[in-house]
């Protein structure tokens, strides 16, 4: 194994492995502002379009992910209103560069991140928020100081979880962020290339620092929503 | 002053029978107790009061303030309400100290006040010891206490207290009810209490509210109600008295007495105005103001011999169980020195026997 460098190949280039992780620590990070905001809102409030949202949300859950990266070509491509207002701020095209893949990882993660939050958000004992809500405070404080710490265990949990879901798209990516080595080249677009030009050794190597990384994940989520008697 | 007209409707579903509440009440300063049966509809009442719930017509007032009403589509959120509620539990944060709670609940506040604010109510509610600790660490009755401290941090203009002591043992029952009495010497917040617990009632109200079904069926002051139950229904309720099925016999109201058919026995009571002779009425007799003695050779006029069926006895009397239901209740001393007699000669005081 060598350091990670673009263009430099022996048996296992590792720049798919840091381009993940970074992608997915970015996208994790969004997501996650996101999704709090959402399942906040989907919990905690009434408002005219709520179920409209909470469909919209959960979509991206059943649709396939080559799908979803479709509508992402069609909303963000070089064509679209967004694309092309994208390409005059930023001076780039968003697709088919690693900020593409970070949107793409951010479309996959945040629905699921959005479903764990609302059920840790939903599990703070009611009585708590009517209390707070008794004694005049807002909404919005009564989100960040009592319910956020009161359901910090299933958030964290639910945030490695969205991490690894990040860490291990491949459909959304390969759509919007395609696969060009170096560049945008996730760990799951690279095991798919290596597999399909016959390099059974570099694939067989980024399956097992993938397995690897998914252990450890689970291993950390597990830990996090056990209660603190069971994490010993 | 807080003026309350609320109406809410439930309909019936395959699980669940359907419930109406229809109150309107007025609840001035001191210590007002919504009282009834589970499932009257009280803890929904507050609900109301506070926001957490919208009645389907009515209007509520506090302070002239409208908090809401239905008619103009007004419906102020809990925060705007001004109304401290205390729960069954305690529902201090977890996650803070007794301090950091009470400092978060008055967040709006400067923070010099907040912080001479925090301190006044520690040190009245006997809290400063405790007051790094987390509610995990107090027992119950502290928590009660931390509780009503955090909820009058805010100044709120009214008290709602949903059966704060239930669960709590004597002990802490009696300190929760020193903390609520220093909170009113304190503050003069009016407080609505809600309690199905007939003691605490008549311990702590000076208005009573009876409510039974979604309904008001008496209001005045606990000894009010404790003289003249509005109907059977509330007698019932309260659980202190005799119920006896009865006929008119006669009517005095030159001499102000009535005498009472009941169960082949004539008793004689006041005169009971708009009442026809023939009538049939139910007397409403308190247990403990039946005379009950042993017998003992010749029985006096007016008086009724009955057999004790049986005996039970409280902390601070004994109930005797006669024929046809009768319930008398005397100190367990009295009793305890009579208890080997089968026979015992009975008097209803005139006064005692009221029509419901």
């Amino acid at each position: 194994m060598q350091r990670p460098g673009r263009g430099r190949r022996t048996s296992v280039d590792l720049f798919p492995l840091w381009l993940s992780l970074k992608v997915a620590l970015l996208a994790t990070g969004i997501s996650l502002v996101l999704a709090l905001v959402t399942a906040w809102a989907l919990s905690a409030l009434d408002f005219p379009g709520k179920e409209a949202l909470d469909a919209m949300t959960s979509l991206p859950l059943v649709l396939p992910p080559t799908v979803l990266g479709y509508y992402l070509l069609v909303v963000a491509g070089r064509e679209s209103w967004l694309g092309k207002a994208w390409e005059a701020l930023a001076g780039e095209p968003l697709v088919f560069t690693p900020k593409a893949a970070v949107l793409a990882a951010v479309v996959h993660s945040a629905p699921l991140l959005i479903k764990y939050l609302r059920s840790a958000i939903e599990g703070v004992d009611p009585l708590y928020v009517k209390a707070a809500r008794s004694l005049g405070m807002p909404e919005w404080r009564i989100f960040l100081r009592i319910v956020l710490p009161l359901a910090r265990r299933g958030v964290l949990a639910a945030t490695v979880l969205a991490f690894a879901r990040s860490l291990g798209d491949f459909g959304v990516t390969v759509m919007i962020a395609g696969n060009i080595p170096g560049k945008t080249q996730t760990l799951s677009v690279a095991i798919y290339q290596a597999v399909e030009s016959g390099q059974g050794e570099v694939a067989r190597n980024l399956v097992l620092i993938v397995s690897a990384l998914g252990l450890v994940i689970v291993w950390a989520a597990n830990r996090m929503q056990a209660p603190g008697a069971l994490r010993g | 002053m807080l003026e309350a007209r609320l109406q809410k409707r439930y309909k019936a579903t395959k699980d669940c029978p359907g419930f109406e509440l229809n109150v309107n009440f007025t609840a001035g300063p001191g210590v007002t107790v919504l009282f009834g049966p589970s499932g009257s509809g009280k803890s929904l009442t507050l609900d109301l009061i506070a926001g957490f719930s919208r009645p389907d017509a009515g209007r509520v007032l506090l302070n002239d303030r409208l908090l809401a009403d239905v008619g103009t589509g007004v419906a102020l959120p809990p925060q705007q309400r001004g109304c401290g509620y205390l729960f069954q539990r305690p529902a201090l944060f977890p996650h803070l100290t007794v301090r950091r709670n009470l400092a978060l609940a008055a967040a709006r506040l400067p923070k010099l006040e907040r912080h001479r604010k925090v301190g006044q109510l520690l040190e009245i509610f006997r809290l400063g010891e405790l007051a790094e600790r987390r509610p995990a660490e107090l027992s119950g009755g502290q928590r009660q206490r931390a509780a009503i401290a955090r909820c009058l941090v805010v100044e709120p203009e009214i008290l709602l207290l949903d059966e704060p002591s239930v669960g709590l043992d004597t002990a802490l029952r009696h300190d929760f009810y020193d903390a609520l009495a220093a909170s009113q010497a304190e503050f003069a917040v009016p407080v609505l209490l809600v309690t199905h617990d007939l003691e605490e009632a008549f311990l702590l109200a000076d208005q009573m509210l009876v409510l039974v079904g979604g309904r008001l069926v008496q209001t005045g002051t606990p000894r009010q109600i404790l003289e003249q139950p509005a109907s059977v229904m509330v007698a019932e309720l309260l659980g202190l008295f005799n119920l006896l099925p009865a006929e008119i016999r006669h009517l005095d109201p030159g001499a102000n007495r009535s005498r009472l058919r009941w169960n082949e026995v004539d008793l004689e009571g006041p005169y009971y105005p708009a009442r026809l002779l023939g009538d049939r009425v139910t007397v409403c007799v308190r247990r403990d103001e039946i005379l009950a003695s042993p017998k003992m050779g010749k029985v006096e006029k007016g008086t009724l011999v009955m057999n004790l069926e049986s005996a039970s006895e409280t902390p601070r009397s004994a109930l005797l169980h006669f024929e046809e239901s009768l319930i008398v209740e005397m100190p367990i001393e009295e009793y305890a020195g009579n208890r080997h007699h089968r026979e015992w000669v009975l008097k209803f005081p005139v006064e005692s026997l009221r029509l419901v």
